[in-house]
């Protein structure tokens, strides 16, 4: 269970989450300020539900022909004297890592974010090996000086940290005596990571999107990390989910504006870097062997299923942005790498339903989500599959549930029964009824007044006031 | 213009003052407003927390409910929205596929009925207050009706609507989803009624049962001065008190 974080339990962690005052106010900073910062380079774009569509085709086109396209993309690494890899599970990926690093015989590596590798615990393993791993990421640095303190979101993995908290971290870990200005911790920790970056034997970076027309890889950073981490290394490795792939270079424009306004709501990231196998003779910069490390991981599961949508994911977190849920609970939570409506929807995909099976319950189905995707995945009607998978498929959900549903379906298919049961809850409810409310209900209603009132059942139903008026002359209705 | 009314079983048990606002509105613009008695639940607690085979019968019952409706009004969006997942429903059942098509093809929510097949904007209502309106989330993004209620109650003389902040966030109903993630759902709920009390509103107006049955129930366990009430209401009010 390499991407699992945080407590077993998922109320426990939902319960930390609720709890900690501290993260959900730096969550709702920060999903107020991506929020408007996202609606406002969209609007800039002028029809950018025009925008969607096209990334839509152009993920679903991908996927319909993942198997041509990876297969175009290993050919071209290949000629430029990259060495690919396909992983099929977690365990594959680290393993070749560990080999190309152990040839060389690599002490310290230099990474730039990369969520994929995150799902695979491949620092773990490295760690065990005896290796130094070093985040580059600023996000992902404050969490690994800070014990490894998990990431909580795909895009802005220390966002549930306020700059007090990081300013503290860089005190106590690092020596650090300034302010919790954000210019003055940024510049510490360039100070840091530059001498990191020099002494590197191997660089390992993530990747947005591989173009399998070039064999190349684009990667989206502000920071420039990625950049450094895949120039000064000799050895360079490049993990990607087997889904982070486009056709070509105009695919890649399109994905890359779509990724970044959805994002962060900028038109550009300060960096956009594409690369192309080792260095050549001529070429001053790069690394001089490259590893293409794909990994499957539980993805090809997906490719033709009802959840194949979800492998069109780019990774903005647009939808962990705007989620109410997630505004709450905090991405650790979710008890997964992967949090918020995307988290929910993939986790469950590629770490089981044994372990993942609240996730899809941990939404409102408010669709909220569905809404700023820009590759256009229903969301929140995939939870509702999930869900539906659990009930119908797997069978996982709960007798007393199971239960209240099947009176439900008696009560509701039939006219008679519905009348009955309607005619009668005015009644049933009269010994949990104060002042007009309901306020402390039995059952499966408890939920619902420990917390709020609930109405008291009409004694005349409108269906009763309606007869009443038909029969009075005044209304028009045929009953 | 033949008009069925699709109550919704909050409508029918908890909000008949809606209800019977919602029959008179309709007449008031020339409807001729039916019930047909067999319409029980849409289904929608038992479809989105998994249980799709179990909703089956109840969208069977629906279809055949309002099979020779012409229109098909309901109070409220989600219910209405609820129509149109039965398509998806009988993907494996051609002949109530056909069905749950038409049934989806003549229902609407009820602004959405007054706006787009009446034409009116103007109900003529009046009500004084100062009021602000919660756009419940599936009325607004599934269904797709965002402007409608904001452009009948501009015209409700005597009415004075305040911007509520965040209004697109959740209020945290999500049907069983307030009862099976009660800690959140609470969180949410609250969030939404403190910015309801920051717009000083004296009535929070909205358009579907399950989200005001969720905000009113926690407006009213913490005792806060605010109203809550269903925009048929509203619009069917002509200034008295």
């Amino acid at each position: 269970m390499p991407m699992h974080i945080g407590e077993k339990e998922f109320t426990n962690r939902v319960d930390k989450g609720l709890g900690d005052d501290f993260m959900r106010g730096a969550v709702r900073s920060a999903q107020g300020r991506l929020q408007s910062n996202r609606a406002g380079a969209a609007e800039e774009l002028g029809d950018w539900d025009q925008w969607r569509d096209l990334g839509q085709e152009i993920r679903s086109h991908t996927m319909e022909n993942l198997d041509f396209y990876l297969q175009q993309l290993s050919e071209k690494v290949a000629e430029r004297g990259g060495h690919v890899y396909f992983a099929e599970t977690a365990d594959d990926a680290n393993q070749y890592v560990s080999e190309v690093i152990a040839k060389k015989n690599a002490k310290k590596i230099a990474k730039s974010k990369s969520m994929v590798t995150e799902e695979i615990a491949l620092n773990d393993i490295l760690e065990e090996n005896g290796c130094e791993v070093v985040e580059t990421d600023l996000g992902e640095y404050i969490l690994q000086i800070d014990d490894n303190d998990p990431p909580s979101h795909i895009v802005a993995p220390a966002l549930h940290k306020n700059k007090e908290q990081i300013r503290d971290v860089f005190k106590e870990k690092l020596g650090y005596t300034n302010t919790e200005k954000p210019e003055e911790l940024t510049l510490f920790a360039r100070e840091q990571l530059r001498k990191e970056f020099l002494s590197a034997d191997v660089g390992i970076t993530g990747c947005n999107f591989a173009v399998a027309e070039s064999g190349s890889f684009a990667l989206v950073t502000n920071e420039g990390n990625a950049r450094m981490v895949s120039t000064l290394p000799k050895t360079q490795i490049t993990v990607m989910g087997m889904e982070r792939i486009v056709p070509t270079w105009e695919e890649l424009d399109v994905l890359v504006s779509l990724l970044t306004r959805a994002a962060v709501g900028q038109k550009l990231t300060s960096y956009v870097t594409a690369l192309t196998g080792p260095k050549d003779e001529d070429e001053v910069d790069g690394p001089e062997e490259f590893h293409l490390v794909i990994v499957d991981n539980g993805r090809s599961k997906m490719l033709g299923s009802e959840f194949q949508e979800a492998l069109h994911c780019i990774r903005c977190a647009a939808c962990i942005n705007v989620c109410p849920v997630y505004r709450h609970v905090g991405g650790h939570a979710y008890g997964s790498i992967y949090p918020g409506p995307i988290g929910a929807v993939i986790t469950p995909l590629l770490g089981g339903y044994d372990d993942y099976k609240e996730l899809p319950y941990a939404s409102s189905l408010c669709g909220a989500c569905t809404e700023v995707c820009p590759v256009k995945i229903p969301l929140h009607e995939q939870l509702i599959t999930h869900r539906r998978n659990i009930v119908e498929e797997e069978k996982k959900s709960g007798l007393a549930e199971r239960l209240v549903m099947q009176g439900f379906s008696r009560v509701t298919r039939s006219s008679k029964l519905f009348n009955v049961a309607t005619k009668m809850a005015p009644f049933l409810v009269t010994p949990f009824v104060e002042d007009g409310s309901i306020v402390k209900g039995p059952g499966p209603i408890k939920p619902w007044t420990n917390i709020r009132d609930l109405p008291v059942p009409q004694k005349e139903r409108f269906r009763d006031w309606f007869k009443t008026r038909e029969k009075g002359g005044t209304g028009h209705g045929q009953g | 213009m033949k008009v069925s009314l699709f109550i919704t079983c909050l409508g029918d048990v908890f909000y008949v003052n809606a209800g019977k606002a919602t029959v008179e509105l309709l007449e008031r613009f020339g409807c001729e407003v039916d019930f047909p008695e067999t319409q029980t639940c849409c289904g929608q607690p038992a479809y989105n927390s998994g249980y799709r085979e179990n909703t089956k019968a109840a969208a069977k019952n629906m279809i055949t409910s309002f099979a020779h409706s012409e229109y098909v009004v309901s109070p409220s969006g989600s219910c209405a929205y609820m129509f149109h997942e039965y398509e998806s429903m009988f993907e494996d059942d051609p002949v109530w596929q056909e069905k749950a098509i038409k049934l989806k093809e003549k229902t609407y929510e009820l602004t959405q009925f007054l706006t787009e097949v009446l034409k009116i904007e103007d109900t003529g209502s009046e009500f004084h207050a100062k009021a602000t309106y919660h756009t419940s989330c599936h009325m607004t993004r599934l269904l797709g009706v965002k402007e409608a209620p904001f452009k009948l109650l501009s015209h409700v003389k005597g009415l004075e609507m305040v911007d509520l902040p965040n209004r697109h966030d959740c209020c945290g109903f999500g049907g069983t989803f307030s009862i099976k993630m009660p800690a959140i759902s609470e969180q949410m709920v609250d969030e939404k009624v403190e910015h309801i009390e920051e717009t000083e509103a004296e009535i929070l107006i909205g358009a579907d049962g399950g989200c005001l049955m969720n905000i009113e129930g926690r407006i009213k366990r913490n005792n806060k001065p605010v109203k809550v009430m269903h925009i048929a209401e509203i619009l069917n009010s002509r200034g008295e008190v």
